[in-house]
């Protein structure tokens, strides 16, 4: 049985794992049926009687301080945070892998070279650059945010690639390669690649939480993807001054983003112990 | 040392020294010496043994003849042609008649891989077939090295070390070559796996008409396995001959001591043994003179072993041992 | 040192069975094995991987971990104290103490952060109230009895700076500080080169004549067991499959196992063309073949191997083997 396969069995064998998975996948078909099934989250239909109102048939969230459906509002957010944790974690550890692999294989002067500038990368605080950049770019598009978001946080997928890359050239499968005269390219693709899959996965998917509290919170602040378009983080927002009197305004964004990241953390444990049991607790 | 006719494999004085950074942060350099002035030769259809414990630099010397690691002075010549002087398609070429079995079933597999894809790898690099030909030949193989059928969809992890150990032997028969390194091939085995192994290679031999350079720190292994060995110490060969001669009048301190030292499978046979004074040396600084000099029982050492290097001279038919002292 | 005497054997096995629960169904590693070692005798157990000789001396001392676990009915009495039943301070108590254990790879067995010194004196801390210094004295005195150069200095180095034989030898001082009355060593010398094992074993041999220790040595290689072992139980499967007095095993071995084994031994002093093997390979834990264990590889099996389970049957003084030839000998094949 190919080590995917064994890996697969391994995951479906953790239970928390697989019901992370499946959160996150009832998440991305909520996400994407809501202009569907729900009302326009931008709509205000009633900006008197219908402000603040509690959860009802009409409203199953209720309505935010502007009469805006929060339910519908709330799965039109998860549109923004799926696309932007998910598409800047895959666009992060392409870079981060890109980086690694170059470095891990070129010779010693290249690498260090690559490394040291990684390593001063690292040292730039991501949150103030963020927050810096989208403060004074007002109408960023959201691929600037997932670009932005993915051009700060490579460093480490570059680091495990690398590493991998290093570890692996002396490892004697490799070597026979070599013995039996195969080209390095064909070395990469057939012996390397593969073997780095599993940890950029790993990676990748564990970046994903972390991205999507990101976008939250520079949303929240204001900044990024900018309202009306409904974000978890500009719903908090709105629903602060609220809290009190109508919390779902507030709770319903929270909660979705709690129960995401929970769900992206325990699937990507999941990945993790999967494809390396050893390192399972 | 010579097997009659133009030798397969001819080494001349190959040296092999890698640098290696060591010390606080990695400030400081060192030099090991790894090989250090090795020749012999090889003929077709010959094994040679080569043997010695660990550090004396016998993996590295198999590289190097493959040319997997750099050489830093000396030559290596396969069939007449200097393997360090060919170009990049050359040396594919070379690639294909002179292959490397490894120690470690484990390493040398790649996990990722079924053992078909990877028996077909040499196949696929040097074109040799295609499709279902290939596949014939990834069958014809590995029913050669008595795998069962079935084998080649399955992946490392599903056989044992003596069965990974025959797809790592399917692999390098696949490009046909005409000589093996084979370093330390059955160290990691069971003894009933190892003997299937070993007789597996002597068929191979047989069948096939191959050479090996056979590797091992076991000396019952070489002894059985090669009709003509090389003892090896800190980077040299300090004697070499027909394994008969050797194993039964040993005359290097060295290879006398090393057989001494070896459990036999015989209670009651008492041995005198030569117990070695001191550490395995290190490849990093070798001593003057006489590499094994410091560990020497022999009654006689003297100056000169401290000081002056002995070279290799031959003290029999055939055999060759590197000690100012022997033969006296 | 003589071998068992008509005392109370110093360690005593009785139908010791550990299991193994996994994907793959229960693995019966070690499957109700009789061993016994008297004071200060050297008895070897020898069998090649997947036999179950390193999951017993773990059992032995209690170390075996979950999915792992020890079997009802499995008795382990140390001078006729059932280890079993004792508590986890009294087992500790034990561990280290009266019965030491060496792995094969000294490295792993070595705190990588703590000089070899402080980590044996730590370990004569454990089980004697002593003081510090006392302890750090005693680590020397260790260190010099172990062969150990210049012992007072090297104290204060650390695992990795030392070679693989020396730390061998520091695995010894630390095993051997609390003046053990038995030795599990576990292919104490598997990773070292010929000439250190040599040397380690020559080691363990003064050691074990200076202390009075007994020493269940557990290895693959029969030149070892030959030339350092009194008596000897070779493993197969799970089981016992002959036991003897080291002479005897080697001059006249019972089991087709033993005799295969010798048989595909290469050897130093003479070459022979081609080795015998021992056909097939060692049977999964989890599915040990009904009827004899060795059966589907061994030359002279006929039906009743692949029936019955033979019990360790007399073979001759003090010999047992577990094969229905020692009752059946004309079913031998040439």
């Amino acid at each position: 049985m190919s080590p995917w396969r064994l890996a697969a069995r391994r995951f479906r064998r953790n239970r928390p794992a697989v019901r992370g998975a499946a959160v996150v996948l009832l998440l991305a078909l909520g996400a994407v049926a809501a202009p569907l099934v729900t009302a326009d989250p931008l709509a205000q239909p009633d900006p008197v009687r219908l402000q603040d109102r509690p959860p009802s048939l009409a409203h199953p969230l209720g309505t935010d301080p502007f009469s805006r459906d929060v339910l519908s509002r709330t799965l039109h957010g998860a549109r923004v945070s799926l696309v932007v944790g998910v598409g800047a974690a895959l666009l992060a550890v392409t870079l981060g892998a890109g980086v690694g692999l170059a470095a891990g294989l070129a010779g010693r002067r290249t690498d260090q070279l690559l490394m040291r500038g990684v390593d001063v990368a690292i040292a730039l605080p991501r949150i103030l650059l963020l927050l810096a950049v989208f403060a004074v770019w007002e109408d960023a598009p959201a691929a600037a945010v997932v670009g932005l978001i993915a051009a700060t946080g490579w460093f480490q997928t570059s680091r495990i690639v690398r590493a991998a890359v290093l570890s692996l050239r002396e490892a004697d499968f490799v070597v026979a390669a070599r013995a039996i005269g195969a080209p390095a390219a064909g070395i990469v693709r057939r012996h390397l690649l593969p073997h780095v899959a599993a940890p950029v996965i790993v990676s990748a998917s564990l970046d994903v939480g972390n991205i999507i509290l990101l976008e939250a919170g520079l949303s929240y602040l204001g900044l990024g993807v900018r309202p009306p378009t409904p974000t978890w983080g500009n719903m908090i927002m709105d629903g602060k001054d609220v809290l009190l009197s109508a919390p779902w305004v507030a709770l319903a964004p929270g909660l979705a983003l709690v129960a995401t990241v929970v769900a992206f953390n325990l699937a990507a444990d999941g990945l993790r112990d999967a494809f390396d049991p050893r390192t399972a607790a | 040392m010579n097997g009659g006719g133009r030798p397969l494999v001819k080494v001349t004085d190959l040296v092999t020294h890698f640098t290696r950074r060591t010390g606080f942060l990695g400030a400081r350099r060192e030099t090991v010496q790894a090989v250090n002035g090795v020749s012999f030769d090889i003929a077709a259809r010959e094994t040679l043994g080569l043997v010695g414990e660990s550090g004396c630099g016998k993996t590295t010397l198999g590289r190097t003849i493959l040319r997997l690691v750099d050489r830093t002075s000396g030559a290596v010549r396969f069939d007449g042609e200097d393997v360090f002087a060919l170009d990049a398609a050359a040396l594919r070429r070379m690639r294909r008649r002179m292959q490397i079995v490894f120690q470690d079933p484990d390493g040398s597999l790649d996990p990722r891989q079924s053992i078909g894809r990877a028996v077909r790898e040499g196949i696929e690099v040097h074109r040799l077939a295609r499709g279902a030909e290939a596949d014939r030949r990834v069958e014809a193989l590995l029913a050669e090295v008595g795998l069962p059928a079935g084998s080649a969809a399955r992946y490392p992890h599903e056989f044992s070390g003596g069965q990974r150990q025959r797809a790592a032997i399917a692999r390098a028969l696949a490009v046909e070559p005409e000589f093996l390194v084979c370093d330390e091939p059955v160290s990691a085995l069971d003894v009933s796996v190892q003997a299937q192994v070993l007789n597996l290679f002597a068929d191979l031999q047989a069948r096939r008409g191959l050479s090996y350079l056979f590797i091992s720190h076991d000396l019952a292994v070489i002894r059985h396995i090669a009709p003509r060995v090389a003892v090896m110490y800190l980077g040299r060969i300090v004697e070499h001959g027909p394994s008969d001669r050797i194993y039964a009048r040993p005359l290097h301190p060295y290879t006398q001591a090393l057989l001494t030292a070896v459990p036999v499978p015989d209670p009651g046979k008492g041995r005198r043994r030569i117990v070695l004074a001191g550490d395995p040396p290190s490849p990093v600084n070798p001593p003057p003179g006489c590499p094994f000099h410091p560990r020497c029982q022999h009654p006689a050492k003297d100056d000169r072993c401290r000081t002056a290097r002995p070279e290799l001279r031959e003290l029999g038919a055939g055999h060759f041992a590197a000690c100012h002292l022997a033969g006296r | 040192m003589t071998g068992a005497t008509a005392r109370a054997p110093l360690l005593e096995l009785r139908d010791l069975a550990v299991r193994f629960t996994g994907p793959d169904g229960v693995a019966r590693a070690v499957d109700g094995i009789d061993l016994t070692v008297a004071e200060g005798e050297t008895v070897g157990l020898v069998g090649e991987s997947g036999c179950g000789k390193s999951v017993t001396t773990l059992a032995i001392l209690r170390l075996v971990e979950p999915p792992g676990h020890i079997a009802h009915g499995s008795s382990v009495r140390l001078e006729g104290r059932d280890l079993l039943a004792l508590g986890p301070k009294e087992i500790r108590a034990v561990r280290g103490n009266h019965v030491a254990l060496v792995f094969q790879d000294p490295l792993s067995a070595l705190n990588p952060v703590l000089r070899i010194g402080a980590q044996i004196a730590e370990a004569i801390r454990a089980h004697e109230s002593v003081t510090r210094s006392t302890a750090r004295w005693r680590a020397v005195e260790m260190l010099a009895a172990v062969g150990i150069p210049d012992a007072e200095r090297r104290a204060a180095a650390y695992p990795h700076q030392l070679s693989g034989g020396m730390r061998q030898r520091v695995v010894l001082a630390m095993a051997l500080a609390c003046r053990p009355k038995l030795l599990l060593a576990d292919e104490p010398t598997t990773a070292l080169d010929v000439t250190i094992q040599a040397e380690i074993l020559e080691l363990l041999d003064a050691l074990q004549r200076k202390l009075g220790m007994a020493v269940l040595l557990v290895t693959h290689n029969l030149g070892i067991v030959a030339e350092r072992t009194r008596r000897v139980y070779v493993m197969y499967a799970g089981q016992i499959v002959e036991e003897a007095s080291t002479e005897r095993l080697f001059a006249q071995p019972a089991h087709p196992y033993t005799e295969g084994l010798l048989a595909a031994i290469p050897r130093l002093e003479e070459r022979r063309a081609r080795l015998q093997a021992i056909p097939g390979q060692v049977p999964p834990a989890t599915a040990w073949p009904a009827g004899c264990r060795f059966h589907p590889r061994c030359p002279h099996a006929w039906e009743k191997c692949a029936a019955e389970e033979p019990p360790l049957l007399d073979a001759g003084a003090r010999h047992k083997a577990r094969c229905w030839l020692v009752e059946e000998p004309m079913r031998r094949k040439k």
